[in-house]
């Protein structure tokens, strides 16, 4: 009846697991309570939970990333505290068996779950408004993407008090993550988390490159747009390529662990290798699904904190372009040492530092748009000089590595652990964080506390270098990776010292949390009634923070780049009394309902409940029957409605 | 009024766009291009499988190679019968241009049957195939074999049943509304299982039999 | 225990501050600690000047940057007057040509560099050396290192020796699943695979006992499977030899499944003799495909 559930799959006799599963259980409660005792129910149910508007969904994306970071970041910690501990006859706090879950689930976390949701996020609360347009180009989709992706992130906590979650890395690398070695369910979780956020990436994918490439303003120009939009839309081809490789990818080892065929085994002619070489080919350019709109933040927050145009946009679109085409073609960097042969680890390697060019270019722009400026030292700016510095050394260490010869001593030690944080952290996460500072007055009304957010800011850029320069070092020592106890004493100063790091990085993100508790309490003495708090150039800044959910009154007429910073320049007209009818999608509760029942559908696969599965599917494809049967999904705003809209605000 | 207000600057449109721009044909337009990207994402799935195939096609371990288990002329005839399910669906579409809806409610029926033949005889190799033993557990080849060829399966099964729920739509609400673009997409997604299927027979039977 | 706790924390910060100067004159110290830096094989050291070079070669552009990132956000602070402001200024050839240019110089070289190193450094590539090179055969299992001396007929578990300035050819695989052999002080590393023969050649100039260790995460035991290598005089290794030919143990088929049962901090031992085939059938269990193509039993059950 339940298939391989039972109750000894909820691990009782792991106290730190059940002081964290009753800490979740707790937080939820005190949410559930909140809201009943605030009666906010119909209200989250009717503006959030149901809102196919691109604002809210990706508020409620943010949510998730910043909720799931503490979880990836308490991984985190466990990790070095242990490391600081489990030196020669001490063998630390977390045995094997929980340690290789907390380094597998804190890589998956931070990956598919933080960073992705965050520039998602990012990309739905801003791309439709600096295009000009009401929504993105399929509404209910996007709802669609955000529910999966949520159920996957809610899966991968389910495994915290339900069994087990994969012991094998983030990359589940076989025949270690094959049924003969893996036979819990861990990677079970694994597979299909990931296989339900990834179609929900998938279809972002399909989603935004749609909205971009069709529903611009119509006088918006494909070179008139915002460096974040090109980053955006790059970022979504590389979605489009890249994710239908991991879905094949992990269905294959799926198909593995249920039905016993040999595609990555050791035996009967599988190939392991072919799985690694495919996790890479999708693994790569998620590196650049991720980065890129990091990038377009910084593009944005560095022109509109230097009070000029940004310097070289054409460059800018280019050296864009080329990293999205070069970030297919060297995905074997990730494994010089299988073995390759020199001709074929040449070429990756030197495809690999080709990407440096189009990247120190765009850092070369940065720096330029600087130059001859007017820096105002916000908090958005301050992450990005944090970014500009820290994103370079990082991407030094990278080209290293692209070396197969230094490669070969480098590769899989701490360095290299060092290395993506470096990139990672420092341009990913500290984008993410420039564009929250940025974008939150946009997306709520009210600026964040910007003493807080710098103090939040300095624990960040200090705590990463405490944390992850030791990293470096060890790596030199000859530390690989995935240790959970070691023996030599030269390691254990460095470990210890990383591990002060990470306790940096928590007061830095204890002052996070403040920051938005304090500017939610402070929020009518820091309302942002212009709708332009920064003095920004881009066309989200011309509406008002928040936007109402249409956007625009009307749809913005664009001449050229910088459109809202010239029309500032030029000035004068005011708009036109008469209002039009607007045409817009209506709520519908059908993309939390696919995303429930694909909840459902993944906890039935990982635990065998073959008849619970066959019920969520069903239930899936009902939901979808239903919602295409609708024919009431979309409205007209009266010119009436608008107009009174619009003259609130005046 | 303040000079700071939005909406104060000249970003708006000089002369008022009825409805904006987001009247109903834009959408079917978006709708379209949409499902042909999301096809390319398909094109990108189906490439992982066979580019598997071709690594693991040696591989056959002690199980069978593709020339012991390959029936030719039995899979010529599978083909043809996609291939006119194409042809067909390509008479249902010349029907929807000229808004006969009973036609093309036939022509969908001719298209769902000859489909139905098509997934009916894989079924059946499949299932002649594992009960012989050389089911997809066998061995790598036969994995990579399963999978590919079920995967182009599984996509006109969803086609069959995504059929069927048009062949209901334009039987209860004739042509208008959504029907016409859902049909161009199924249309669009009928053809290019075909394609794939041409490539399935020539890289997995052919290459693997000749 | 207060006392010594104070005493480990201060000898923490010795070497703390140790390894602070090392790593500020890695070249000039090589100290003890960065074993990356204080290679003791020729393989290695090639790697390690490689590094150094690929570094130099980056800062040429990495410090400049860095010194722009501070200095004109510096500079052009909003509160200094002084500095020119030119909110229309976007585009400059020459800069742009300078931007896209040196970076490309750079990544050329490098480029052509990474050829040359790559080819120069290729693991299976044997190494030149008056010497004969030595054979050993090396076996990753669950969690620990098998090394098998063909020539003088003995085996090892988790420690490995062989003479100072001959070069050693191994050649590994692994009966589980993917390791990483490594000897970080020696050089190249790299991974074991179930059904794969991958050699790899490395040479050490100086004698010395060296760690060892799996660089690709295997499994729960996977943090005890380290190793010493042994790099010793030709007396001190044909000592060795005799010492792991004492114990009279002989590594067939049956002691091999025992030793191949999952164990984990697998204490040192030696196998005096071993089955000469042991190695090819280990490689031979993850064959990829059949021998022919299927026999009568197929055609009939068509």
């Amino acid at each position: 009846m339940l298939g391989k559930l039972s109750l000894s799959a909820i691990p009782f006799d792991q106290p730190i697991i059940m002081g964290a599963v009753a800490f979740m259980a707790l937080s939820g409660a005190a949410i559930v309570g909140g809201v009943t005792y605030a009666g906010k129910w119909k209200w989250l149910w009717t503006e959030y939970l149901t809102s196919v508007d691109h604002k809210k969904i990706g508020i409620m994306y943010i949510l998730v990333a910043l909720i799931m970071l503490l979880r990836g970041f308490v991984d985190a910690v466990m990790m070095r505290t242990q490391l600081a501990l489990s030196y020669g006859s001490n063998q630390g706090y977390l045995p094997p068996h929980h340690y290789d879950q907390v380094f597998s689930a804190h890589g998956v976390i931070m990956i598919f779950f933080v960073a992705m949701p965050f520039v998602i996020g990012l990309m739905n609360i801003v791309v439709p408004l600096q295009i000009g347009a009401r929504d993105v180009a399929f509404p209910f989709m996007n709802s669609v993407s955000l529910w999966l992706t949520i159920s996957g992130a809610a899966l991968v906590n389910l495994s915290l008090f339900l069994g087990v979650f994969a012991m094998t890395g983030w990359t589940a690398y076989p025949p270690l993550s094959e049924l003969t070695y893996s036979p819990d369910v861990g990677v079970d979780y694994y597979i299909w988390a990931l296989q339900i956020a990834g179609v929900g990436s998938l279809l972002t994918g399909i989603n935004f490159f749609v909205t971009i490439i069709k529903k611009r303003a119509p006088s918006m120009k494909m070179m008139h747009m915002p460096i974040f939009c090109w980053t955006a839309l790059c970022t979504n081809i590389l979605i489009l390529g890249a994710f239908p490789i991991l879905t094949a990818t992990l269905a294959m080892l799926a198909l593995d662990r249920y039905v016993g065929t040999h595609f990555f085994t050791n035996t009967a002619g599988g190939e392991p290798m072919l799985y690694v070489n495919l996790f890479w080919a999708w693994g790569h350019p998620e590196v650049y699904i991720l980065i890129l709109p990091a990038f377009g933040v910084f593009s944005e927050v560095t022109a509109t904190f230097s009070g000029k145009r940004l310097f070289g946009y054409t460059s800018m679109v280019w050296a864009t372009m080329a990293i999205t085409v070069l970030s297919y073609m060297v995905w074997l960097h990730h494994f010089f040492t299988m073995g390759a042969g020199a001709d074929v680890n040449t070429a990756f390697g030197i495809a690999t530092m080709v990407i440096a060019v189009p990247t120190g270019v765009k850092i070369f722009n940065w720096l330029f748009t600087m130059y001859r400026g007017r820096v105002r030292f916000t908090t958005p700016m301050m992450w990005t000089i944090g970014f500009l510095v820290t994103f370079t050394i990082g991407g030094m260490s990278g080209v290293l590595m692209s070396v197969p010869g230094a490669d070969f001593l480098l590769h899989n030690s701490l360095f290299l652990i060092a290395h993506f944080h470096n990139v990672i952290i420092g341009g990913v996460l500290f984008g993410s964080f420039a564009g929250l500072a940025y974008w939150f007055p946009k997306a709520t009304g009210f600026t964040l506390d910007e003493r807080i957010g710098k103090a939040a800011f300095w624990c960040w850029l200090v705590g990463f270098y405490v944390a992850f320069m030791p990293l470096y070092v060890l790596g030199f020592m000859g530390m690989t990776r995935r240790l959970n106890h070691y023996d030599n004493p030269d390691w254990r100063p460095w470990l210890v010292l990383a591990a002060v790091g990470t306790a940096i990085i928590a007061l830095g993100i204890f002052f996070q949390l403040l920051q938005i508790v304090v500017s939610i309490r402070d929020r009518e003495k820091n309302r942002d009634l212009t709708g332009d708090p920064w003095n920004g150039r881009s066309l989200e800044w011309a509406t008002t923070s928040p936007p109402p959910f249409y956007n625009f009154a009307e749809i913005p007429v664009v001449t050229g780049r910088d459109a809202f910073a010239t029309a500032k320049e030029q000035g004068g007209s005011t708009r036109g009394a008469a209002f039009h009818d607007i045409h817009m999608p209506r709520n519908t509760a059908a993309g939390l309902f696919v995303g429930g029942f694909s909840l459902v559908l993944g906890f039935a696969l990982i635990w065998h409940i073959w008849w619970m599965a066959v019920a969520a599917g069903l239930g899936i494809f009902v939901t979808l029957l239903l919602r295409a049967a609708d024919g009431n999904t979309d409205y007209y705003v009266p010119a009436a409605v608008v107009a009174q809209i619009e003259q609130g605000h005046s | 009024m303040s000079v700071d207000l939005p909406g104060q600057y000249s970003l708006i449109a000089p002369r008022p766009v009825a409805h904006g721009h987001h009247d109903g044909s834009a959408a079917d337009g978006d709708a379209l291009f949409g499902f042909w990207i999301y096809i390319m994402t398909d094109c990108v799935l189906f490439a992982c499988l066979f580019a598997t195939f071709a690594v693991l096609r040696h591989n056959v371990a002690d199980g069978p190679t593709g020339r012991d288990i390959f029936d030719l002329p039995y899979v010529i005839t599978e083909t043809f019968c996609l291939l006119i399910s194409s042809v067909t669906y390509g008479f249902a579409s010349l029907a929807l241009y000229r808004n006969a809806s009973r036609q093309v409610l036939s022509w969908l029926a001719v298209t769902f049957l000859f489909g139905f033949v098509f997934i009916t005889m894989e079924v059946t190799e499949f299932h002649h195939l594992v009960t012989v033993g050389f089911g997809p557990a066998r061995s790598a080849f036969l994995s990579g074999f399963f999978t590919l060829v079920g995967t182009h399966g599984l996509h006109v099964t969803l086609g069959l049943v995504w059929m069927a729920v048009m062949m209901v739509q334009v039987a209860r609400g004739g042509l208008g509304g959504s029907a016409r673009r859902r049909l161009s997409n199924l249309g669009v997604f009928w053809h290019f299982l075909d394609i794939v299927w041409i490539c399935v027979f020539t890289i997995v039977y052919l290459m693997g039999t000749v | 225990m207060g006392r010594k706790l104070r005493v480990g924390l201060r000898g923490d910060a010795m070497r703390l501050l140790r390894g602070g100067v090392v790593l500020c004159l890695p070249v000039l110290l090589g100290g003890c600690q960065l074993v990356l830096f204080d290679s003791k094989g020729t393989i290695g050291i090639d790697e390690r000047n490689l590094i150094l070079l690929s570094v130099g070669l980056m800062l040429l552009v990495v410090v400049p940057a860095i010194f722009m990132a501070l200095f004109f956000a510096w500079h052009y602070r909003a509160s200094n007057d002084k500095a020119t402001y030119a909110p229309n200024w976007d585009y400059s050839g020459k800069i742009e040509a300078v931007i896209w240019g040196v970076p490309l110089l750079i990544i050329t070289i490098l480029g052509v560099v990474c050829w040359q190193s790559t080819h120069a450094l290729d693991p299976a590539r044997p190494i030149v050396a008056k010497a004969k090179p030595i054979h050993i055969e090396v076996v990753s299992l669950d969690w620990k290192w098998l090394f098998i001396y063909p020539a003088q007929n003995v085996a090892s578990v988790n420690e490995v020796a062989f003479p100072v300035g001959v070069p050693v050819r191994f050649d590994i695989t692994s009966d589980s699943v993917m390791n990483s052999f490594f000897i970080p002080q020696l050089g190249s590393q790299i991974y074991a695979m179930g059904g794969m023969d991958a050699k790899l050649y490395l040479i050490a100039n100086a004698a010395g006992s060296y760690y060892g260790e799996s660089a690709n995460f295997s499994g729960s035991g996977f943090s005890g499977m380290s190793f010493k290598a042994l790099a010793l005089s030709d007396a001190a290794f044909n000592a060795w030899v005799a010492n792991a030919r004492r114990p009279s143990a002989e590594l067939g088929t049956t002691a091999y499944a025992e030793l191949a049962k999952p164990s984990e901090n697998t204490p040192v031992r030696y196998y005096s003799a071993v089955d000469p085939h042991l190695f090819g059938s280990i490689i031979a269990k993850y064959m990829k495909s059949g021998m022919e193509p299927m026999a009568q039993g197929v055609a009939n059950a068509r």
